[in-house]
C-alpha cells in the first residue's frame, strides 16, 4: 500500500526531535526548558482535537445509532486521554524546571487537569453501564455535554484568573510575537507531525473497528 | 399539531409539584443534604476553635461544603424514579421536556432550601464577615442556578447506570470545576469587602455558563431519557 | 357532532371518535447484543382490533409490547401510528396510550387521587374531582382515593393502574399480564373494562393464561 508518507513521518519526526535539541532554545529568557514547547503544545492541541472528534462521533451516534460511531467515539477518547497525559506530564516537567513546582494551578494547568478528569469520568461511565446501546447513548451525551465546557476552559478561564500566575501569560505572548522564523518552522513542523501521527493511529483504529463490526454483526 | 408552550409549562409544573410532594413526604434528598452540610460545618467549626479565617479560605470552605452537600442530594430526583420503577410509567405518559424542566426546578428548589439553611449557619460557625451580605447573596443565587443547571442532566445519566456509587460526583466534578473556581474567587472578593463590580467578569461567566448548560441539557435530555 | 339523530347515536355508541386509529409495525425485530428476541414481526391494527400476544416465559412478549408502545427502539423495522392516514408524532401518540403492566408502577408516596390527577396533568389534560370519584368507583376503590398507594394491597394497586389507564381516554390499550394480583371481583372489573373499550381502542395484551387469550380477536405467538 501507500507507505511512503509513513516513512516520511518517521524521518520527519526523527529530524524534528534532533533539531529541537540542537538549535538554540526557542525562548531565551526561560532557557533550555523552553524546548518542551515543541512537544507539549502539539500534545495539548491533539488532546483537544481528539476530544472534538469524540464529540463529533457521539453526535453521529445519537443521530444514526450505528455501533461503529460509538466505537470511534470511545477510541478517539482513548487517544485523547493518552495525549492529555503526555501534555500534563510535559507541562509539569516544564513547570518544575521553570517555576520550581510540578503543579501550581495556573489557568492552563487547571484546564488540562479538568480535561484529564473529563476523560476519566467518560471511561468511568463506560464501565458503569452494561447494556451496549445504553452505554453508547449515555456516554455520547456526556461527551457532548463535557465538550461544551471546553471553550469555557480554553478561552474564558485563563482570562478570569489573572492574579494566579502572571508568568504563564509569557508563553502566550511568546507564541504570538517573539517566535523567530526558525523556531516557527520547527514548531509548526512538530505540530503537523503530531497531527499526522494522530490521524494515522486513528485511521488504523477506525479500520479495525469497521472490520470487527462487519465480522460480528454484518452491519456497522 | 404542535406543542403549545402553555401546555409545556403546565406539564412541567405537574412534574415539579409531584416531585416536591414526594420529597416532602419522604425527605430523602433533604435529609441527605442537611446531614452532610451540617456535619461538615460542625467539624470545620470545631477544628477551627476561635481562630478566624482569611476570606480566601472562607470562600473555598463554603463552596466545598455546598458542593458535597449538593452531590449527596441532587441525583435523588432521577434515581428514585428508577429504583421505584416509576420511571417507565413517567416515560410513557410524559413529555420529556416537561420531565426535565420539572425536575430541574425541583433541584433548584432543593438547592435554595439547602443554601437558606447552611449559609446562615456557616456565617455563625465560622464567624465570617457579614459586611457584603447582599452581594454574597447574589453570588449564592447564581451559584445555585449553576449547580442545578450542570448537574440535573448528569443525574439523569447516572440514574441509568448499573453501578451508581460515586459516579455522580465523578461525572459532575469536571463539569462543575470551572464554575466552582469562579464562585470561590468571587466569594473571596466579596468576603474581603469588595463590591459586585469587582467580580462582574466572574458573574458574567457564571451566568453565561448557566445559560449554556441549561440549553445543552434540554437538548440532550431526550437521548438520555428515551431508549 | 353534526348530523341526524341516527348518526349522533352512532357516534355516541362507539365513543367520541369516529376516525380510525392505526398501529403499523413493519418488519420489526429486537435484539440485545447478540441475542435475538424476536424478528420480522408485522402488524397492522385498526381501532376495534385486538391481539393477544402469547408464548412461553422469556419469549419476548414484554419486549414486543415495549417496542410497539415506543418505550424501546426496535433494532430493525419501524413502528408507526396513524390517525386517519396521517402519521402521528410521538407527542400526540403519548396522550392516547394507556399501558397496565407490573413494571409500570404508580407513585407509592402519593394517594390514589393524587396519582390520577398527576397523570392527567402530565398528559396535558385535566381531571375533575367527580371524574376521579367515578373512576375509583369503577375499579372498586371507591373510598380509598385519599390513602397513600403504599397502603394498598397488590390487587388494589393493580386496580388503580386501571383507573389511571381509563382516565386517559385511550385509543391504544396495552396490557401485560392483565389479571396479575387480582381476585375474582378484580378480574371481573378488568373484563368489563376491556369489553367497554374494545370498540374504541386497539387492544394488545400479553399473557400466559389461556383463559385470557380470548380477549384478543387474533393471537400472536412468540418463541417459535
Amino acid at each position: 500500500m501507500n507507505m511512503w508518507w509513513k516513512y516520511l513521518l518517521f524521518l520527519g519526526m526523527s529530524v524534528i526531535i534532533w533539531i529541537s535539541f540542537t538549535t538554540p532554545a526557542p525562548q531565551q529568557e526561560i532557557g533550555e526548558a523552553s524546548r518542551i514547547f515543541y512537544y507539549h503544545i502539539p500534545q495539548a492541541w491533539i488532546c483537544v482535537i481528539a476530544f472534538a472528534m469524540s464529540a463529533y462521533y457521539s453526535i453521529k451516534y445519537l443521530r444514526k445509532r450505528h455501533a461503529l460511531d460509538d466505537d470511534l467515539a470511545a477510541d478517539s477518547a482513548r487517544l485523547g486521554l493518552l495525549f492529555c497525559l503526555l501534555a500534563t506530564i510535559t507541562g509539569a516537567i516544564f513547570a518544575k524546571v521553570t517555576w520550581g513546582a510540578f503543579w501550581n494551578w495556573d489557568p492552563r494547568q487547571t484546564s488540562i487537569f479538568i480535561l484529564l478528569l473529563i476523560y476519566g469520568a467518560y471511561f468511568a461511565l463506560r464501565s458503569a453501564v452494561e447494556d451496549e446501546e445504553r452505554r453508547a447513548a449515555l456516554t455520547a451525551v456526556y461527551a457532548i455535554f463535557a465538550f461544551i465546557t471546553v471553550p469555557f476552559l480554553v478561552f474564558v478561564l485563563p482570562r478570569m484568573v489573572p492574579s494566579l500566575h502572571p508568568t504563564d501569560s509569557v508563553i502566550n505572548k511568546n507564541l504570538k510575537f517573539t517566535m523567530g522564523p526558525e523556531v516557527r518552522t520547527i514548531f509548526f513542523s512538530s505540530l503537523t507531525a503530531f497531527t499526522v501521527l494522530y490521524f494515522w493511529i486513528f485511521n488504523i483504529l477506525k479500520k479495525t473497528n469497521l472490520i470487527r463490526r462487519k465480522l460480528e454483526t454484518g452491519t456497522i | 399539531m404542535g406543542k403549545s408552550s402553555a401546555g409545556l409549562a403546565s406539564k412541567s409544573l405537574a412534574v415539579y409539584v409531584k416531585d416536591l410532594r414526594l420529597e416532602l413526604r419522604s425527605r430523602f434528598g433533604l435529609n441527605a443534604v442537611f446531614m452532610f452540610g451540617i456535619t461538615t460545618l460542625a467539624v470545620v467549626s470545631f477544628a477551627l476553635g476561635q481562630a478566624s479565617l482569611s476570606p480566601k479560605i472562607l470562600g473555598a470552605l463554603f463552596w466545598i461544603i455546598i458542593f458535597f452537600s449538593a452531590m449527596s442530594g441532587l441525583a435523588q430526583v432521577f434515581v428514585r424514579e428508577e429504583e421505584q420503577q416509576t420511571a417507565l410509567t413517567l416515560r410513557l405518559t410524559a413529555d420529556p421536556d416537561a420531565v426535565f424542566l420539572g425536575k430541574l426546578c425541583f433541584n433548584f428548589s432543593l438547592l435554595i432550601i439547602m443554601a437558606a439553611v447552611i449559609t446562615p449557619l456557616f456565617f455563625v460557625f465560622t464567624d465570617a464577615p457579614t459586611a457584603g451580605a447582599i452581594n454574597f447573596l447574589v453570588i449564592l443565587v447564581v451559584g445555585m442556578i449553576d449547580l442545578g443547571a450542570a448537574t440535573t442532566l448528569i443525574a439523569a445519566i447516572i440514574s441509568k447506570a448499573s453501578v451508581k456509587g460515586a459516579l455522580f460526583a465523578v461525572l459532575a466534578f469536571p463539569i462543575l470545576l470551572p464554575m466552582l473556581i469562579a464562585l470561590t474567587l468571587s466569594s473571596e472578593k466579596i468576603l474581603a469587602g469588595e463590591s459586585l463590580g469587582e467580580v462582574s467578569k466572574l458573574l458574567q461567566f457564571l451566568i453565561a455558563y448557566a445559560i449554556v448548560m441549561i440549553t445543552a441539557s434540554i437538548l440532550l435530555f431526550k437521548y438520555v431519557w428515551q431508549e | 357532532m353534526k348530523g341526524r339523530p341516527f348518526e349522533l347515536a352512532y357516534s355516541f355508541h362507539f365513543g367520541i371518535l369516529t376516525d380510525v386509529f392505526t398501529l403499523k409495525a413493519v418488519n420489526i425485530g429486537k435484539k440485545f447484543g447478540e441475542r435475538i428476541v424476536f424478528s420480522a414481526i408485522n402488524l397492522n391494527l385498526n381501532t376495534g382490533d385486538s391481539v393477544a400476544v402469547t408464548g412461553p416465559n422469556g419469549s419476548g412478549k414484554t419486549t414486543l409490547l415495549k417496542v410497539l408502545v415506543k418505550l424501546l427502539r426496535p433494532s430493525s423495522g419501524e413502528v408507526q401510528f396513524q390517525d386517519d392516514d396521517r402519521v402521528l408524532d410521538d407527542d400526540s401518540v403519548r396522550a392516547r396510550i394507556s399501558f397496565v403492566a407490573p413494571y409500570l408502577n404508580l407513585y407509592d408516596q402519593l394517594t390514589g387521587e393524587e396519582n390520577l390527577k398527576f397523570f392527567a396533568a402530565v398528559r396535558g389534560g385535566n381531571i375533575t374531582g367527580k371524574e376521579v370519584e367515578s373512576l375509583l368507583a369503577e375499579v372498586g376503590l371507591a373510598r380509598r382515593g385519599l390513602d397513600l398507594v403504599s397502603t394498598y394491597s397488590t390487587g388494589m394497586k393493580q386496580r388503580l393502574k386501571y383507573a389511571v389507564a381509563l382516565s386517559g381516554h385511550p385509543q391504544l390499550l396495552f396490557l401485560d399480564e392483565p389479571m396479575s394480583g387480582l381476585d375474582d371481583s378484580g378480574q371481573a372489573v378488568v373484563a368489563s373494562i376491556i369489553n367497554k373499550l374494545r370498540a374504541e381502542c386497539i387492544i394488545i395484551l400479553a399473557t400466559n393464561e389461556k383463559e385470557e387469550y380470548a380477549f384478543g380477536q387474533k393471537q400472536c405467538r412468540l418463541g417459535q
